[in-house]
């Protein structure tokens, strides 16, 4: 049930001039010291970036025996992580596309880290399927490049759509999310004192004037781009979740995955959205700017996404009695009885469960609970994605090649070490680049007499 | 811009030197002809990089010289003039033997480099010889083949012949002649002995000993012979852990004498086994046996036999059985007794448990309506009076000449041998032995717990100990002299097929190491030290086969691989008709032990071998460790569950090792395997599994009561490749292995092919296979596979598949093509097995082909799903879509780079593969290429049978067949056409190229009633 429209928060609160708003904003960049927990913060992710750096070297060295990965389980956590981080980028570009075209304004705060956020962790999703081949000198052989030794891509596998959906997604995200940035990086320049850091951010502004001319080229190309991005997010992870659906392993080899997927990153994307929001706008008392509003919206779309992967669990397991198929009536089995039915449960209770408080409109605002009850879901994502990938390999058809995946200390290293990279990123971007998009903010306020 | 000054002109000294340092290569090659092996192959590059071939270089090519002041294209000249070192003859990749060898028919007038030539000769284990054809390149034996031509095995292996390859290559094989653990030489070592020698003939030979394993060779057997004739107080003591004894003692109750048993189970419509695994390698004959008894189980081709197994563990021979009884060892003489008795129309059969009675009652009218038609075989390691009574029974059914025949002993000295070991320690203890050879074997790791002769050997200052052997092992230690022995590969010598046939075994290649043979070293000890085995071998056959044709008589029997007329004839033997007065009943309560050779490793020579370490065992797939068997009712009243470590404690000593829980498994019962736990196997076997023969006494090798088990804590892990050996899963039961009785054949001969998906049902546009000339398919007939894991060593070594390690093994990484999955179902203490070799099936519609995103594996005209190892980026994605997980992948570098030895061990025709690409069953595609390109040059069609993979040529069932279903007259288009044939998974429309004859039983309506 819905607030009335009079008691809902606002996107913005009141009393912020146009000044006032650039003022906030860009001050966190330009005059705020940076503090000490800052350096500690990003002092800790840098080093877990250096663990990822080792981990990848030894795996470059030996090779991917030193995961847990083994016939019949070919693929582990490397699969499981770069479908989780992928799936957290959505929604990113969901909030600054898909909002922009719906013209939902509450967008406007949050749409900067947002896809940030999202190219970082396509990023960090990007590393997986270069390092978990086999052989990762020869990996760029899955692009289709006019060769000497006449050979092109096999374009039926959905490996190879992969690497069109991911690299589509990464360049249209760097685009969006850059072009995004021009009028601010201006910003920065015009305010900045010392002379070097005008140069860098005048650089990067390219040239930005302001002007009306500027102004309505900008105004195009951001919706241009916002078009292209939009089908994206539908499109990029049902590419991803067809890694899955094209192959014939029971537990893989259903329809029902690609809007299960997408809305399953949908999902982990708004819950790592508001991971980041909320500390941030705590710290760096941003709650003027994203405000309760923005906790209920993220909340509402993460709970209806909740319910849409919930539909898709029950539909799986509905099919696993209902087509007398016995592969697809075993998996189900193994998913309740087999030696991970633990992973499942907690896969219920993450995804399922303890998701239904956001129901509860007190809780929707309470930044705490949001808190926890993200993390709670980004944790059931991953183990969704484990659960497909690793507990449909490890039983399928001939019972004579039933085996059990164990992580390594690698597999771990490597995961930890790319979220350990995505927050340092994260630090490194709420450091020098203006957090919330100051021209969009300053859209919010009334003075600034948008017109529809 | 600056001019561009003229080069430099070469002087006329750099490109013509003078003749100063100049190459001698005759110098060279005896340079290189001092090094051996590995120092060889460093030789030669050494020599390419000297300065003195260099100067070489510029003598003989001038031209090319010009390019040598060009410091860019110099390593490049070099590489190429590399290659003049072979055409100076310095770099055949070998050296031919110095004897002429006779290569089989396949060779074409002179060596063609590219084309193996194929010899002829014998692998001996326990004695017994198997004949093999030994695929030579560039005379590198690279692969071990049968010869389907032989009487003895018509064209089988065994999984140890077929492995044989990589222990001659083995790197840590001796290579010198050592004295207390210093390089010495072979004529150190006959200077050593002249002296004692010496001595010895003025005592006529008193303080000399000879220990050898099992000998069937005439021509060692003729020397040991002639020596103990000049010495006449020394003695050839004779062991080997997996002895005949029992068989010997039972031979002599019957008959008074030694003889050899020997069956031809084609013409036996009952088999009945007690504890006799002859479906096994490591049995004598069992080649021949496997072959027999799978063309009688064959439902097409009349009437399809019976086979009754009564055993003490479980073992392949048993999963073939229509009727298994699961009974302890020691109850096997009570059973035989039994149905000797009644047999003779006596009805008690109260010495027989209750429920064994009606497995006995069915047995025995069965056996009774097939007199003449039947047979009944009896374990080795089952005590003398079994195999009396065995004896007793084959001759009141009238099997005699039918079915079984007696013949002369394979052996040639049939002795008891831990009578004769015994005799020897005593010996040694006494103070009697001065000089004690010891031809092979390891006595000091395998004897007898109570013999102690490790300890004999050690301690008793026997003053001269020489050791013959492949290995510096556990006994090599405690002799002061060691000698490298060539392997049988590499040396001259002959041997006994089990049916008598004498096979002379020549070899492929000169000895690596300067090895000697056991009929060197005896030749030397008779004062001939510099007589090759060529000369001892052909001088013995001259004297068997005198007069002119001598040499037409050697050329064919080196060409064919046997000896005409050496094959036993069957002797008429009377039996004595002794009775033999009952044992005490066995205390049921008592745990009995049972020691078996390992199907793996047999008795522990063969543990150093990675192929067979690696290989997983028939029953329970388990490798690189030997486990206490126990069955699943025992271990529920122990509370012990797989992989706890137990305590076995027998006649005062200890073993620790893990359990295994074995279905079907006799209750109140454990078996554990030999061979494992050696101290100084190498690099391979030691320290891998326990060693049992600490609680091996002489008394009771093979089974007694009384052991103790008790949990330690702890669990040990085991490395299974298999994951599951069972077909019901809690949601159904999954069609893998079809099968029926024979009677449900007859009524419904489609049974196997429910589910299978109609041929139009497809999206795509179905290629036409059938307008090319070939097509490849191949059939698995269930019924004649026997477990017996040949195939899967012959792909080993075929395809240079890498051994990885238990540790690898364990996480399931082992890189075998060809697998054999083995299934239980049913009652878990008594269930029915079954064995479905997999191999890549390669699909019409496969799975795998769609998703490699490279291309990596694409479908060739022909129907093979083709893998190209060099465009596989390592995604893995094939093998998580293929349903078989026929796709095995380098996950590390699992392929030795370094050892020399292997580089010349690999087949060259096929690739060997790096980590990190994709590999699997190509049909053997360096075989299908080789025989299209001789074909076509012949302007012909390959021919139906001519090209055999390396499982088919393995099988000693010929359960695997291959050929072309194109051609509607080839015998694998016939086996596809049967009735029985189906698809693995044929439901998923992957439309495998490779189909399973649904195993067929033929069990006894009487019994079938209750065991259903």
């Amino acid at each position: 049930m819905d607030e009335p429209i009079e008691t809902r928060a606002p996107v913005i609160e009141p009393g912020y001039t146009l000044g006032s708003v650039t003022d906030k904003i860009s001050s966190i960049v330009l005059t705020r010291p940076t503090s000490n927990a800052w350096f500690v913060g990003f002092g800790l992710m840098f080093l877990l970036t250096m663990m990822l750096l080792f981990a990848m070297g030894y795996l470059f060295v030996k090779g991917v025996g030193i995961w847990g990965v083994t016939i019949p389980i070919g693929w582990g956590f490397a699969i499981v992580n770069f479908v989780w981080w992928i799936g957290i980028g959505h929604a990113g570009t969901l909030i600054s596309a898909i909002l922009l075209l719906l013209r939902q304004s509450w967008r406007n705060s949050i749409n900067r880290f947002a896809e940030a956020m999202t190219l970082f962790a396509v990023a960090c999703a990007g590393i997986f399927p270069a390092i978990h081949v086999g052989r990762p000198w020869v990996a760029y052989w899955l692009f289709p490049y006019p060769n000497t030794m006449n050979v092109w891509p096999q374009f039926r596998s959905p490996l190879v759509w992969d690497v069109f959906a991911v690299s589509t997604y990464a360049t249209i995200s760097a685009l969006f999310w850059f072009i995004g940035l021009i009028p601010d990086l201006a910003t920065l320049r015009d305010r900045s004192e010392e002379r070097w850091k005008k140069i860098i951010y005048g650089m990067l502004a390219m040239g930005w004037r302001g002007s009306a001319r500027h102004w309505h080229r900008y105004e195009t190309a951001y919706l241009l781009l916002a078009g292209l991005a939009t089908p994206l997010v539908l499109s990029v992870h049902t590419v991803v979740s067809f890694d899955f659906a094209v192959g014939i392993v029971p537990g893989w080899h259903t329809t029902i995955f690609p809007p299960y997927f997408v809305a399953g990153a949908i999902y982990s994307g708004f819950a790592m959205v508001l991971m980041l929001a909320i500390p941030i706008r705590k710290i760096y008392k941003l709650e003027d700017f994203i405000t309760e509003r923005h906790l209920q919206n993220s909340a509402k779309v993460m709970l209806a996404t909740g319910l849409i992967v919930a539909y898709g669990y029950g539909i799986e397991a509905f099919m696993g009695w209902y087509s007398g198929n016995r592969y697809d009536a075993f998996l189900l089995w193994n998913r309740l009885h087999g030696p991970y039915s633990f992973f499942y449960y907690m896969l219920l209770i993450c995804n399922l469960g303890i998701p239904q408080v956001l129901w509860i409109s007190k809780l929707r605002s309470s930044p705490l609970w949001l808190f926890l009850v993200s993390l709670v879901v980004l944790v059931g994502m991953w183990l969704e994605r484990f659960i497909i990938v690793v507990v449909s390999l490890h039983r399928d058809f001939l019972t004579s090649s039933w085996g059990m995946y164990y992580p390594t200390r690698w597999d771990w290293m490597t995961y930890i070490g790319t979220i350990g990279m995505f927050l340092a990123a994260m630090f490194l971007f709420v450091r020098i680049l203006p957090m919330i998009s100051i021209f969009e903010m300053r859209t919010l306020l009334p003075e600034a007499e948008v017109k529809e | 811009m600056k001019m561009e000054e003229q080069p430099e002109k070469p002087r006329r000294e750099d490109v013509c030197p003078s003749k100063k340092g100049a190459l001698d290569l005759d110098a060279a090659r005896d340079r290189l002809a001092e090094a051996q092996g590995p120092e060889y192959w460093r030789s030669l590059e050494e020599l390419a990089g000297s300065p003195d071939f260099q100067e070489m270089l510029h003598r003989e090519f001038p031209k090319g010289a010009s390019e040598w002041l060009d410091s860019v294209s110099r390593r490049g000249f070099l590489k190429l003039m590399g290659a003049s070192l072979a055409m100076a003859g310095m770099s055949a990749c070998t050296k031919q033997p110095l004897e002429p060898i006779v290569p089989y028919v396949k060779q074409p007038e002179e060596v063609v480099p590219g084309r193996p030539m194929f010899f002829a000769t014998a692998f001996t284990l326990g004695g017994y010889a198997s004949p093999v054809l030994v695929e030579s390149h560039l005379y590198r034996p690279t692969k071990i083949e049968g010869n389907d031509q032989h009487p003895a095995s018509l064209g089988g292996t065994d999984i140890f012949s077929q492995a044989s390859i990589l222990g001659m290559y083995d790197p840590d094989r001796s290579q010198t002649v050592t004295y207390l653990g210093e390089i010495r030489s072979w004529g150190s070592l006959v200077e050593a002995l002249r002296a004692p020698l010496n001595i010895q003939k003025g005592l006529q030979g008193a303080g000399i000993r000879i220990l050898t394993p099992t000998v069937s060779s005439p021509t060692l057997a003729d020397q040991l012979q002639s020596f103990l004739k000049a010495n006449p107080q020394a003695k050839w003591h004779v062991y080997e852990p997996v002895n005949r004894d029992n068989v010997l003692e039972g031979a002599k109750l019957a008959f008074g004498q030694p003889v050899e048993t020997r069956y031809d189970f084609s013409k036996a419509d009952v088999i009945l086994s007690l504890d006799a695994d002859f479906l096994y390698a490591g049995y004598p004959g069992f080649t021949r046996y496997a072959r027999d008894f799978a063309k009688r189980r064959n439902p097409e081709a009349g009437e399809m036999s019976r086979l009754y197994v009564a055993e003490s563990t479980p073992s392949s021979t048993g999963a073939k059985a229509d009727h298994r009884l699961p009974v302890r060892a020691v109850e096997i003489e009570s059973f035989v007794r039994a149905l000797d008795m009644m047999l003779g129309d006596d009805t008690d059969r109260s010495m027989v448990r209750a429920e064994q009675q009606k497995f006995l009652d069915a047995v025995l009218a069965d056996l009774k309506s097939h007199r003449g038609s039947s047979a009944v075989i009896a374990g080795d390691h089952q005590p003398g009076v079994v195999h009396a009574f065995v004896h007793r029974i084959n001759q009141t059914l009238g099997n005699l000449g039918k079915t079984v025949f007696y013949t002369d002993p394979v052996d040639a000295n049939p002795i008891n041998q831990a009578e004769s070991l015994k005799d020897l320690v005593a010996d040694m203890r006494g103070g009697k032995v001065d000089i004690l050879i010891i031809l092979g074997g390891n006595p000091a790791y395998d004897a007898p717990a109570d013999f102690g002769f490790a300890d004999a050997l050690k301690n008793t200052s026997i003053p001269l100990r020489v050791h013959l052997g492949l290995y510096q092992n556990e006994t090599a230690e405690l002799c002061q002299w060691h000698v490298n022995q060539a392997h049988y590969l590499e040396a001259w010598g002959d041997g006994r097929a089990y049916d008598g046939t004498v096979s002379i075994v020549q070899p492929l290649i000169a000895p690596l190491y300067e090895g000697k043979s056991a009929c060197e070293l005896v030749s030397m000890l008779s004062g001939q030290a510099d007589t090759g085995g060529h000369e001892i071998v052909q001088a013995y056959w001259k004297k068997q086969h005198p007069g002119a044709d001598f040499d037409e008589f050697w050329r064919k029997s080196l060409h064919d691989g046997w000896i005409e007329g050496t094959t036993f004839a069957a002797k008429q033997v009377a039996n004595k008709n002794a009775s033999f007065p009952a044992t005490s009943r066995a205390d049921d309560k008592a745990i009995e032990i049972n020691f078996r050779r390992d199907p793996s490793i047999y008795d522990g020579q063969f543990s150093n071998n990675g192929w067979l370490q690696e290989l997983p065992k028939p029953m329970n797939k388990l490798t690189w460790d030997n486990p206490v068997l126990m069955g699943p009712a025992m271990a529920e009243r122990m509370g012990i569950k797989t992989e706890d470590l137990v305590e076995l404690e027998l006649n005062g000593k200890k073993v620790t090792a893990p359990v295994w829980i074995q279905v079907g498994h006799p209750d109140n019962s454990v078996t554990v395997f030999l061979g494992y736990g050696r101290r100084r196997a190498g690099r391979v076997g030691t320290g891998a599994g326990f060693d049992i023969y600490v609680l091996r006494t002489s008394a009771t090798p093979w089974f007694t009561s009384g052991v103790v088990i008790r949990k330690v804590g702890g669990t040990y892990k085991l490395a299974s490749t298999q994951g599951y050996q069972t077909m019901e899963t809690p949601t159904g039961a999954r069609p893998l292995v079809r099968t029926a009785s024979i009677e449900e054949y007859r009524k419904e001969p489609d049974f196997a092919r429910e589910e299978e998906p109609p041929k139009e049902l497809t999206l795509y546009k179905p290629y036409p296979y059938a307008a090319g000339p070939y097509a490849w398919g191949m059939t698995v007939d269930m019924n004649a596979c026997v477990g017996c894991n040949n195939c899967v060593v012959a792909c080993q070594s075929e395809n240079n598949i890498a051994v990885v390690g238990k540790e690898q093994t364990v996480l399931g990484r082992h890189m075998h093509w060809i697998r054999i999955d083995s299934y239980y179902q049913g009652d878990r203490d008594n269930p029915k097995a079954y064995f479905q070799p997999v191999p890549c099936q390669q699909c019409e519609n496969a799975p795998c082909e769609v998703v490699c995103p490279v291309g990596a594996t694409v479908h060739s005209s022909e129907g093979l799903n083709d893998m190209v190892y060099n465009r596989c980026v390592g995604t893995r994605y094939c093998s998580d879509n293929c349903p078989y997980k026929v796709r095995r992948f380098n996950f590390l570098l699992f392929q030795d780079w370094e050892t020399s030895q292997f580089k010349m061990m690999r087949n060259p025709d096929v690739t060997v593969r790096s980590r990190g690409v994709m590999e699997k069953c190509t049909y053997c595609v360096q075989r299908i290429n080789e025989h299209r390109i001789d074909a076509e040059r012949e302007d012909r069609k390959i021919r139906d049978g001519e090209l055999q993979t390396a499982c088919q040529q393995s099988c000693p069932a010929n359960a695997i067949v291959f050929g072309n279903i194109n051609d509607p007259e080839s015998k694998v288009s016939k086996l596809k056409a049967q009735g029985r044939n189906y698809g693995l998974l044929a439901d998923l429309n992957t439309r495998p190229r490779t189909t399973y004859l649904a195993d067929i039983r033929n069990p006894n309506p009487e019994l079938e009633a209750e065991h259903s």
